[in-house]
């Protein structure tokens, strides 16, 4: 019988998928079926293959994304919470060459870094910035963020979100897109294959932006959080689909081919 | 020019990179006079209006850790809300300058001058076990001189540094000499000096650079831990700045900083002019604090009268000096607090009352 060994199996006429060389390899500590290590690995191969591992700069939060710096082979700064866009504009001003990025949840960009995303998107900070929204703090074990849907569930909202006491889920990404810093502002997801390539299209256009100094580029993902919403990947996924996409509606928000006003400073 | 006005030019002469601030009275001339100098169209300094302190402190993290030489600036209120960046630069081990311009406390307080957020300064001030290097400039030219100071000895340590002045050096104008212009670092020696941690862009042949605080293996944290404190003890050892003012002959001893080590030369000389033989102890470095120079005095001095414009703060650490170095004589304070300044002669009758007739 002819048996392949792994010296078969890895010529390269038989090569169909290749992991990215940016990606370390350090076991993941993202719960099975979360969003974020697919995310890294679209980052991964779309700064692999724009050719900018040696000029970019990653910027990662507080949250379960802390550990970002562990799986992409590029310089990183970790940031405290909410300030990745103050600290990236602190690197992006006084090193215009390079190509800076944040990678935010949903509680870091939209609770308590409010204000810094909304200005440094207002200034159109020549940034990419990578925006995970799965409706849950997901590091401090699922309590209610400000995208958490209305009667969601969660450690904080045991009933269910109430508009009366929690107020209503917050639609961030269609605020920035208001703001006419920012070039490009699009939601994505990562749920199926064709959803994947999508999202990779999309930062993948996000970083080629800040390479041509577009200003600010911002990439929405709805994301799970199965083991905070305490469903099964599968079961995410779905309730995900139902719930989370007619409130969070996706696609492009802003396609500016217009050069947004960057600063020369 | 004034103090402000200094601190400004201090910057782009000494080749700064960068400056984040957010306006704060009475510090708002820096980024006043640094907006009219325009250094972004002779130096390349970047000088950018952030939107709170929060991210002016956070911009100045970013930048950091690219190995840029960057400063803020800000008065008491605004560093209270820096405190959270600042320890995170601590932290992460990263040189930068802040200037708190300082202005009376608690809460808003007023807009006139204070010593009150000496302990805010020396003691860390955020969250943690950190240690900022901190210089009390007492006259417009050191604001000058200590901005290049500060960052020759931020990047030495990789430690955040702070000059610690107030409302009254900063307003006041005085006569001084400018530093000569140092050109920028390249980006080329950026990479050569810095390199080795700083965010610069990986390179094949070097694993990548990560500036984090974060640690949440205990055992490599208290290691973390132990190598700040290491450092920390290496600039008490090498880094102490004083000045002693006739002190030679002195039986007592006036000890203040800043302002109010302005107020006491005048005092000396009231005083002297009375027949007290009375000098001045004027630490520069409060970070780090001039414990020797204090036990030395202790051991042949009637007693200390120490001087600020606050409740009482520096002194704790004057008794400690004395105390650590087994040395037991009388420590007072004399003080004012809201934003008034000590006028010599109160200075004269506190010593008076406070040591002499005692």
């Amino acid at each position: 019988m002819n048996v392949m060994n792994i010296s078969d199996i890895i010529k390269p006429e038989n090569l169909v998928y290749e992991k990215s060389k940016l990606q370390l390899n350090t076991i993941m500590h993202y719960c099975p079926g979360c969003s974020h290590g697919v995310v890294h690995k679209l980052i991964s191969e779309v700064l692999e293959e724009l050719g900018l591992q040696e000029r970019t700069i990653g910027v990662s939060p507080v949250g379960c994304g802390v550990f970002a710096y562990n799986y992409i082979d590029i310089d990183w700064q970790e940031a405290a919470h909410g300030r990745a866009p103050a600290v990236a504009t602190g690197i992006v001003r006084t090193n215009p060459d390079k190509i800076v990025f944040t990678y935010q949840g949903d509680g870091d960009l939209a609770s308590i870094g409010a204000a810094e995303i909304l200005h440094a998107c207002n200034r159109g900070e020549n940034i990419v910035v990578v925006f995970i929204n799965n409706g849950i703090y997901g590091m401090t074990g699922g309590q209610m963020a400000p995208t958490t849907l209305e009667g969601q569930v969660t450690s904080t909202t045991p009933f269910g979100r109430n508009i009366d006491l929690n107020g209503y889920p917050m639609k961030i990404t269609e605020l920035i897109a208001q703001l006419p810093g920012t070039s490009y502002v699009t939601r994505q997801s990562v749920q199926t294959a064709a959803a994947v390539r999508k999202c990779k299209n999309a930062l993948r256009k996000a970083f080629q932006n800040v390479d041509q100094k577009k200003g600010t580029s911002f990439v929405e993902v709805v994301s799970t959080c199965n083991s905070g919403w305490k469903m099964s990947p599968v079961q995410a996924n779905k309730w995900m689909e139902e719930n989370m996409f007619p409130f969070y509606p996706l696609g492009d928000m802003k396609d500016s081919e217009k050069n947004a006003p960057v600063s020369k400073n | 020019m004034k103090g402000n006005e200094v601190l400004a030019e201090a910057a782009v002469r000494c080749g700064c990179d960068g400056y984040f601030g957010y306006p704060i009275t009475p510090q708002s001339e820096v980024m006043e006079t640094l907006m009219e100098l325009q250094p972004w169209t002779t130096t390349g300094m970047v000088v950018l209006q952030a939107e709170s302190e929060v991210a002016s402190i956070n911009m100045l993290y970013g930048a950091a850790a690219t190995g840029k030489k960057v400063m803020t600036s800000s008065s008491s209120p605004g560093i209270s809300l820096m405190a959270e960046g600042i320890s995170y630069i601590a932290g992460a081990e990263l040189p930068c300058l802040i200037v708190n311009v300082q202005r009376g406390g608690p809460g808003l307080g007023t807009i006139q001058p204070s010593q009150a957020d000496y302990f805010q300064a020396v003691k860390g001030g955020g969250h943690g076990d950190y240690k900022l290097i901190v210089l009390a400039p007492a006259s417009v030219q050191e604001m000058n001189d200590f901005v290049d100071l500060a960052f020759e000895l931020a990047f030495k340590y990789r430690n955040p540094a702070m000059i610690l002045t107030d409302g009254a050096i900063g307003q006041m104008m005085e006569k001084v000499e400018l530093s000569d212009h140092k050109p920028r670092w390249t980006s080329e020696e950026v990479r050569q000096k810095w390199g080795s941690w700083a965010t610069v862009g990986k390179v094949p042949g070097r694993p990548h650079n990560v500036i984090t605080s974060l640690e949440l293996d205990s055992g490599k944290m208290e290691v973390n831990n132990l190598r700040f404190q290491e450092k920390y003890r290496k600039m008490e050892a090498e880094e102490v700045r004083f000045e002693e003012i006739m002190c030679d002959d002195a039986e007592y001893i006036l000890i203040a900083f800043g302002t109010s080590s302005r107020i006491c030369q005048k005092s000396i000389e009231l005083a002297r002019a009375k027949g007290i033989k009375v000098g001045l102890l004027r630490p520069i470095t409060l970070y780090p604090f001039p414990r020797q120079a204090v036990a030395n005095l202790a051991r042949r001095a009637k007693g200390f009268l120490v001087v600020e414009m606050s409740a009482g703060q520096m002194i704790e650490d004057v008794k400690l000096a004395a105390f650590d170095a087994g040395l037991s004589l009388p420590v007072e304070y004399f003080g004012r607090m809201g934003g008034i300044l000590p006028s010599p002669d109160e200075v004269v009758e506190a010593l008076e009352e406070k040591l002499i007739k005692k």
